[in-house]
């Protein structure tokens, strides 16, 4: 089977975000970049399911010539080949999947495995509106029914499974897991709890950068990647002053009751 | 056309309460639009929701019964909400941000050619130019964000927003003609795994006690702590991720937001993704071994201390 598992260039989640002061967008400088977490795990499924139903795993990103550096990672951790379609200016989720909506009838994948948002702008919505412009089922929020990556987790059944032109995909929802079956080709988003992305090993790494990576661009795709959703501007949210420290257990019961009243 | 439709979320005939937060932010969209204010309830069997959430005060309530809607799946139910938003001539289309909205929403806004800002936590302007404001990097940027089509689609974080009140009397509940094609539909539901538990649902409880890391993977004195409150329990996504607790006690960017009128944090450092689930509560009380967790940044009241001795005390100081 062929899976399509796409790869964004996100700002460092461990990294602090500061809004430039005449709030058009971040400071930038000093930052660190990585694929987008979800993505990563995204990543990871597809090779997982590679290694079970054979076929290929081809890698996309939407960017400047920058991301490329993401993409090679998910070529690092096993993906076959990358598709970079570049662009510079905003995009928003809309044409983000319009793009990929012109890739998948290109590439005619199986499978679209997609982080289910990207932990930049939070959007979760493209995967959904990829689904919608292909006609295609869609599971959001791919998971499984524990966390641990245990030799107990590895045991049990994957969130994914294909069987013939079928998946059967376990998904969080609130208040419990939900499980879906959805007729393939299919657009499948991931949740935290899908699986633990492997890490690229150095010959990989090394390999990778063979690997091959085409690039297109909007316009050839033909593609008008005019944002639908425009950030006017953006602002720190106001900061929550800290409280008091107590010293014990008694004074903050009695700061509880007397003072704020909640109990 | 500057009305706007509320899509309303219900599980086997109750209404969920994050569908009255929904119902506040479109009255409050109505307002500023000057248009009318209409609710669709979807699923089999979903009178008793169509009927209490049209005493919350919307103009109308339209009811679309069908086989095919009895669970939230995305594909139907953009069908419906995109048939129901033309006829209806919304200007503005809402949805909670809960899991189904978040599912189901993109698929209707793709349907009506309609932008959409997800996790709308309020809005600023009149007519059809109002915008939106909603959080990006796990709320530490606050976007201003407009939306270029006719059609505007938009899910709410229901905590931003309260709860609509119960209005004098109770709008009329229309049977909507949903019109359902079958053969598109490429999905099919198979099972849902409700978590049992006797506590109150984590983004309703009043008190909501969360453990982490520093719990080391016990939670008995968080768990009794709640018990013993009436509390929702809580995590941070450290103690989910090691397995500790199930997904679903996740509180943060990539969980659960709660606006709890009190929130004890236990043994949680206070990584921005964690706040970005929790900084809205009313107060905060901060439990941990480390004086300079960024916890104690956000905490109305920290406790610098061992968690295991200090739930215990404080659960026995409140049962006297």
């Amino acid at each position: 089977m062929k899976i399509l598992v796409t790869v964004k260039r996100v700002e460092d989640p461990y990294q602090a975000i500061k809004v430039k002061p005449d709030g058009s967008g971040i400071v930038t400088d000093g930052m660190n970049y990585k694929p987008n977490p979800f993505d990563e795990i995204a990543v990871e499924e597809a090779l997982r399911l590679q290694a079970k139903h054979q076929g290929e795993v081809v890698a996309i990103t939407l960017g400047s010539d920058k991301a490329t550096s993401e993409l090679r990672q998910a070529l690092a951790m096993g993906a076959d080949r990358g598709i970079l379609v570049k662009h510079d200016g905003p995009l928003d989720s809309d044409g983000v999947a319009r793009l990929l909506q012109k890739i998948v009838e290109q590439e005619k994948p199986d499978l679209v495995l997609m982080g289910k948002q990207a932990i930049d702008d939070d959007q979760n919505q493209a995967g959904q509106l990829l689904a919608e412009y292909l006609h295609w089922g869609q599971a959001t929020f791919a998971s499984k029914h524990e966390s641990l990556e245990s030799e107990q987790e590895k045991a049990k059944a994957p969130g994914i499974q294909i069987e013939g032109a079928k998946a059967k995909v376990v998904r969080e929802v609130d208040g419990g897991l939900e499980t879906l079956e959805l007729a393939l080709p299919a657009v499948v988003t991931v949740d935290l709890r899908l699986n633990l992305p492997r890490y690229a090993s150095l010959p990989n790494i090394m390999k990778a950068k063979k690997k091959e990576v085409k690039e297109l661009t909007p316009a050839a795709l033909g593609v008008d990647v005019t944002p639908k959703v425009t950030t006017l501007r953006f602002s720190a949210p106001p900061a929550r002053k800290g409280g008091v420290k107590v010293p014990d257990v008694a004074t903050l019961v009695d700061k509880l009751h007397n003072e704020a009243k909640v109990i | 056309m500057n009305n706007v439709l509320v899509v309303a979320e219900q599980l086997g005939g109750t209404l969920k309460k994050a569908t009255l937060s929904a119902v506040k932010a479109g009255r409050q969209l109505a307002q500023r639009s000057g248009g009318k204010l209409h609710v669709l309830v979807l699923g089999k069997g979903a009178q008793g929701a169509a009927a209490e959430v049209a005493s919350y005060g919307p103009d109308q309530v339209h009811l679309a019964e069908h086989e095919l809607l009895e669970h939230p799946l995305a594909e139907p139910y953009a069908q419906v909400i995109s048939q129901a938003a033309k006829q209806l001539e919304a200007a503005y289309v809402v949805a909670a941000a809960t899991a189904v909205g978040k599912d189901v929403l993109p698929r209707a806004a793709a349907r009506l050619g309609a932008g959409l800002a997800t996790d709308v936590l309020a809005f600023t302007g009149e007519g059809t130019d109002v915008t939106f404001r909603r959080p990006m990097w796990a709320g530490a940027v606050l976007a201003e964000v407009k939306i270029a089509t006719p059609v505007k689609a938009l899910t709410v974080r229901p905590t931003e927003f309260g709860t609509a009140e119960k209005g004098a009397g109770a709008a009329p509940v229309q049977p909507f003609a949903a019109q359902i094609d079958a053969a598109a539909i490429k999905t099919k539901f198979l099972a849902l795994e409700q978590v049992k538990s006797a506590r109150p649902e984590l983004t309703e409880a009043r008190i909501v006690v969360s453990g982490g890391r520093g719990t080391k993977g016990d939670f008995k004195p968080i768990e009794s702590l709640a018990d013993a409150l009436g509390a929702a329990v809580g995590a941070s996504r450290a103690a989910c991720d090691a397995g500790w607790v199930p997904n679903d006690y996740q509180v943060g960017q990539t969980g659960k937001t709660v606006a709890p009128e009190l929130y004890i944090a236990a043994g949680i450092s206070g990584a921005i993704q964690h706040l970005a689930g929790m900084k809205n509560s009313k107060v905060i009380v901060a439990i941990n071994k480390d004086p300079e967790a960024p916890i104690f940044q956000v905490a109305d009241y920290g406790l610098v201390g061992d968690l295991f001795k200090a739930l215990p005390e404080l659960q026995a100081a409140l049962q006297k």
